[in-house]
């Protein structure tokens, strides 16, 4: 048989209807992801037609966008934004309840961002068709998993009959050669990507990331650059699973067990891209070259090294998006002033991300007139993070420690900016305005943001990295 | 639930030439806390056309036309990028508009698009300067020969997906169709368990 790359098996494997010139394929959804935001029109399309959640054992909800991070009151009552927050979480209870499907309520200990849970609990699992309202499901993707965002209507589709309707995409593979130096994570790696191609350059392509930095990356950081695909306009990102992938998936609550798992195990690896399979693009990355990476823009490919300087408009779009970072060509980044530093979001907000913030701030105090808020992707991130004392680390420097959400990422729950604030951010989106009215956005790695709080200003984290490396080895 | 036909929209356009127009541009996540569909129009664009205090902003296109007379916008490459709110095409066609034209619209955005009667058109870069040169012009965009035709007679045509163009121009519910599969949604069920 020809070659087949992981994208090609698993799409084979899920193709209920093949596709026609006259309709897409129906493709089966092994797991169905729901928060609050983008299902209570989708229940009610149900409810409209008299319908039932199809496989409510295949569908999973948590809350996540609309909740507060600041803990209850002394009554136990959330801290909500706007009544409009309440309800919306209010009605994802009624609709789980209403329809038998598995809610992570507020107060669940597994409650968490929707990327950071899935994963976590070993819903998401290599081989599986992954589907959530949410432009980031790329993030499973990291498991070999063919993971991407759907809109409300087709949430609708999901909860009603387990499929959705897609045309299969084309396929590219960015491949990452060598290894990245020292203190260049994945963050970096997906910015520069990024860079590389566009904010477009993925529309239309379903991405496999490889090579030698991509097999180095923890599960973590594997994550992080799927996560990011949707910035490149890419709807499908992925890694080959393996071991790695699996000792992660092992023994947590739903993976397989037991003869179950020796099963999985022998399917997952078959899923690897073949020798000589096809793409119909690809670009390759020089890992060993790259730097850690801020945004200076309002579109994420708007990217460049930290230590370098703001570039020049040269269209339209690049001045007017000078004009609002108020960032002037050839200006070195590192005398750009920080108002708010925000470490969280389904990008960089596990316990891997919240330890390399922790080694940058360990024993400093963030910057006079800066405000930090750290914001754990989960109840679970929340407790490890806790058990090794990053909480204390991040509260001596001065920083925020709040209950897990979404926060300022998309800052829909009260959590934002001020007008006209910069934020150095470790969340996914630079657009205007996605932080606050106003907000001026700078997307970073956690190490960047944290170095960025102590300085108040936009900081190479390198130094600090190796200091603490150097601490460690004295110590 | 089924979708409003559309087969041919003759309008001026609206532009908003700026490229990677994302949707928390098109609605602000701040408004995304609704449970109705409904409603969106009068938040679209809420930050290019109203201060932080509410006061239309002089200086917005949004305040000098009328969504009656302008049902289609014209937007810089990349629009729709970013998140797969579908309260980004509600509201766009809350506010008035029946179809979007740009050289390069984002695949989510699309796809939702189209599911609520918002027609997503991709033309060439030749054609798209020329509609972004000239707000207010007279388009004709007719779905069943896929063509965008400017009142000087030039033009182009475009692409669109077969099984939605079917679902625009003769009001097919996608969620009908995929109803229907249910018989082969059960055999692939009994075959994978
Ligand atoms: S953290 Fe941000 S990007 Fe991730 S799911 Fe929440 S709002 Fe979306």
């Amino acid at each position: 048989m020809r070659p087949q790359s992981l994208f090609d098996k698993l799409w084979r494997r899920h193709v209920v209807v093949e596709e026609t010139p006259e309709a897409p394929a129906v493709l089966y959804i092994d797991l169905h992801l729901v928060h609050e935001v983008t299902s209570p029109q989708a229940f009610s399309a149900l409810d409209e037609r008299g319908l039932k959640v199809r496989r409510p054992d295949l569908t999973f909800a948590t809350l996540d966008h609309s909740t507060p991070t600041l803990q209850a009151d002394a009554s136990g009552r959330p801290p909500y934004a706007t009544k409009d927050a309440e309800a919306q979480v209010r009605t994802l209870i009624r609709n789980c309840e209403k329809h038998g499907v598995q809610l992570l309520n507020l107060g669940d200990p597994r409650r968490g961002i929707v990327h950071v849970i899935g994963p976590e609990l070993g819903l998401t699992q290599p081989g599986k068709t992954i589907v959530c309202g949410d432009s980031h499901t790329s993030t499973h993707g990291a498991f070999g998993a063919l993971a991407f965002g759907i809109g409300t209507t087709e949430v609708g589709h999901a909860l009603a009959t387990q499929c959705v309707l897609q045309r299969k995409p084309k396929s590219m593979r960015v491949i990452f050669k060598g290894l990245p130096p020292d203190g260049v994570g994945a963050k970096d790696m997906a910015l520069a990507m990024i860079a590389e191609i566009g904010a477009d350059g993925g529309q239309g392509y379903a991405v496999e990331f490889a090579g030698e930095a991509v097999s180095a990356l923890s599960m973590e950081g594997r994550m992080t650059l799927c996560n990011m695909s949707i910035e490149a306009g890419a709807r499908f990102g992925m890694t080959a699973p393996d071991e790695k992938t699996f000792e992660w998936v092992k023994g947590r609550d739903f993976a397989p067990k037991d003869d179950d798992w020796e099963r999985a195990l022998a399917e997952w690896r078959r899923l690897p891209t073949d020798d000589g399979a096809s793409f119909d693009r690809e670009v390759t990355i020089d890992a060993t070259n790259l730097k850690p990476m801020i945004t200076y823009g309002v579109s994420p490919d708007a990217a460049a090294p930290v230590d370098s300087r703001a570039p020049a408009p040269e269209t339209d779009s690049e001045r007017e998006a000078a004009a609002y970072m108020r960032f002037n060509p050839g200006q070195p980044f590192s005398e750009i002033a920080v108002n708010r530093v925000f470490i969280g979001s389904c990008t960089n907000s596990r316990l891997s991300d919240l330890r390399e913030a922790a080694e940058v701030m360990r024993g400093h105090k963030i910057a006079k007139g800066v405000t930090a808020l750290v914001v754990p992707g989960s109840e679970a991130v929340k407790r490890a993070a806790e058990a090794e004392n990053l909480h204390r680390i991040f509260i001596e420097a001065g920083a925020e420690w709040r209950e897990p959400g979404c926060s300022m990422c998309i800052a829909m729950n009260g959590d934002k900016g001020a007008p006209g604030e910069l934020v150095v951010s470790t969340s996914n989106r630079n657009f205007v305005g996605r932080q606050g009215q106003g907000v001026r956005t700078v997307l970073a790695s956690p190490a960047t943001a944290a170095a960025s709080a102590i300085e108040g200003k936009i900081t190479d984290p390198r130094p600090y990295l190796s200091a603490a490396k150097e601490a460690r080895h004295v110590a | 639930m089924s979708l409003d036909k559309f087969s041919a929209l003759t309008s001026r356009t609206m532009v908003l030439p700026q490229e990677n127009i994302d949707t928390d541009q098109i609605i602000p996540a701040r408004f995304l806390t609704t449970t109705s569909r409904k409603g969106l129009g009068k938040v679209v664009f809420y930050d290019w056309r109203y201060d932080e205090d509410g006061r239309p902003k002089n200086s917005s296109v949004f305040n000098g036309v009328d969504p009656q007379t302008h049902r289609i916008l014209v937007a810089g490459s990349n629009f729709g990028c970013g998140s797969s709110r579908e309260h980004a095409p509600w509201a766009l066609v809350d506010f008035g508009f029946r179809a979007v034209i740009s050289s390069d619209i984002a695949d989510i955005f699309k796809s939702n698009a189209l599911k609520n009667g918002l027609l997503p058109v991709t033309v060439d870069e030749k054609t798209h300067a020329k509609l972004l040169a000239s707000p207010g012009a007279e388009v004709t965009i007719d779905l069943e020969t896929l063509s965008v035709t400017l009142s000087d007679g030039s033009g182009t045509t475009f692409e669109v997906e077969a099984f939605a163009r079917r679902c625009l121009l003769d009001g097919v519910d996608p969620l009908g169709h995929l109803l229907n599969q249910l018989p082969a949604i059960e055999a692939y069920e009994r075959a994978h368990a």
